[in-house]
């Protein structure tokens, strides 16, 4: 058998890898996605513990943040994965069911990525709400605006007008990490490539296809990111 | 909580914490190196320098850390040429490959932080550093660098502790860190919170002290910054030179 070529390994067809691994990394997408929300539903809730709570939230809220951003991304998924697998099987010798049963590596996965990056996700929006200047919250309290409306119309605009340049490196960190996952077998662009280099004996070429396409990913969600940043600061008067 | 099962737990977690120190301490001792060599690559004004330097920094901030590990660790022996070669017995240790990549790693995130530090030196000091008369390397030495590095700290002190944590990621190929440890313990007993507790809180106690001790360097480094002590005799002494 020959060794088939680098660009070989990328064909769509049924003898090429391309089809698998643009899975993997549309799989890889959905994982960073996923985990982003829900860190961004966490950091949204962290930031409000933080800055408006009372003494017992901005305890557990510093807890969190303190303990996310000090403990290694693996850990956190090994504890997910292994530990909601032990949970599941204990609930379902409960009900009667046998043997081991595996917590989906999709869900740990995205609860991992969104924990961690929930911990960003609150100091960055805490860091943002207090760029926001106090003149135009007294400003809207002045023309009578209600709480609902000051946030709808004029926090939460501002807020996330700071927020977006650090909301980009939170996802662009999010994006990275979601290759740990592949440790729990989902099928995402690096465990692909595992597969792939495993059944050809060829991991430089797929590692290294494997890093182009998450340098693709990377690109192209920083372009769109920026383009954001340029349309939400249009606003802001530079210079 | 089996007390007892948490007591051999964070027994063998703490064996494994020299691993995690030595893998870290190396990369990020090599890491300050390359990351200096780059910062410099990117304002020496030397175009393919700079270039070189944009490139790395891309591909080395783009990609996730374990797709480098493994493309060192398990790429790098699909060649003959290179399992042939004098430079394969360290490459064919997890060992220093996973150091080769924190190393790559740390170097490409440092160096924007000891760039921003370079840069960061105001250009009068520098005047008066050449007014001065020193030469080049010694206005680097003297006043550049001091100024750099008290400015960069607080950075790098971030990069450090998030080195500290990603040497976890050496435990998938097979390195015994203490998430390697922490990694068997639970496959062999399916006690994931247990374990996670004993070693999230290594984890967190050696990241607090390398927080003080950062601190601590950011202190000696900044008597300019305090005030002076309170009954400070003069110092005159000897010849002004």
């Amino acid at each position: 058998m020959s060794q088939p070529g680098f660009f070989d390994l990328l064909s769509l067809g049924s003898e090429g890898w391309g089809r698998a691994l643009l899975a993997g990394a549309w799989m890889t997408v959905l994982i960073a996605l996923s985990g982003y929300g829900i860190g961004a539903v966490i950091g949204a809730f962290g930031a409000w513990g933080k800055l408006s709570g009372g003494k017992a939230i901005r305890v557990v809220a510093d807890a969190y943040t303190t303990v996310a951003r000090g403990i290694p991304d693996l850990l956190v998924i090994y504890l997910l994965y292994f530990g909601g697998s032990a949970a599941i099987t204990s609930l379902g010798r409960m009900f009667g069911a046998e043997g081991f049963i595996g917590f989906p590596g999709f869900l740990a996965g995205a609860l991992a990525v969104g924990i961690t990056s929930g911990a960003q996700q609150t100091e960055v929006f805490r860091g943002a709400f207090k760029a926001v200047h106090p003149g135009e919250i007294e400003a809207a309290i002045a023309c009578g605006m209600s709480r609902t409306l000051r946030f709808r119309r004029i926090i939460a605009p501002l807020t996330l007008r700071h927020a977006l340049p650090g909301l980009g490196n939170v996802w662009q960190i999010a994006l990275k990490e979601s290759a740990l996952v592949s440790i729990t077998g989902v099928a995402e662009l690096l465990r692909q490539a595992q597969v792939g280099a495993g059944s050809t004996g060829l991991p430089f070429d797929f590692y290294l296809i494997a890093g182009i396409l998450y340098l693709a990913i990377s690109s192209v969600s920083g372009g769109v990111l920026r383009q954001a940043e340029r349309y939400f600061g249009r606003g802001v008067r530079r210079g | 909580m089996d007390f007892e099962f948490t007591r051999d737990t964070f027994l063998s977690l703490i064996a494994a914490v020299p691993m995690t120190l030595s893998l870290a301490a190396t990369s990020i001792a090599f890491g300050i190196v390359l990351a200096l060599l780059l910062a410099l690559a990117r304002i020496s004004g030397i175009l393919p320098l700079d270039w070189f330097a944009r490139l790395y920094l891309f591909v080395f901030r783009g990609t996730p850390l374990l797709v480098q590990i493994f493309l060192i660790y398990y790429g790098l022996s699909q060649f003959p040429a290179i399992r042939h070669s004098f430079v394969w017995p360290i490459l064919r240790q997890p060992y220093w490959c996973a150091i080769i990549a924190l190393t790559l790693n740390t170097g490409a995130y440092g160096s924007e932080i000891i760039r921003g530090g370079l840069l960061s030196v105001p250009h009068g000091q520098v005047e008066a550093a050449r007014a001065a008369g020193m030469s080049r390397f010694k206005l680097f030495r003297r006043i550049v660098m001091p100024l750099a590095i008290r400015q960069a700290l607080p950075g790098y002190g971030n990069e450090m502790i998030s080195m500290i944590k990603s040497t976890s990621l050496a435990s998938i190929i097979t390195l015994m860190d203490i998430t390697g440890v922490a990694a068997k313990i639970i496959s062999e007993t399916y006690r994931a919170i247990e374990v996670f507790v004993v070693a999230g809180a290594i984890y967190l106690a050696i990241n607090f002290a390398l927080t003080r001790l950062v601190q601590l360097v950011e202190y000696r480094l900044s008597p300019h910054l305090r005030r002076p002590p309170p009954a400070a005799a003069p110092i005159i002494e000897g010849e002004a030179l």
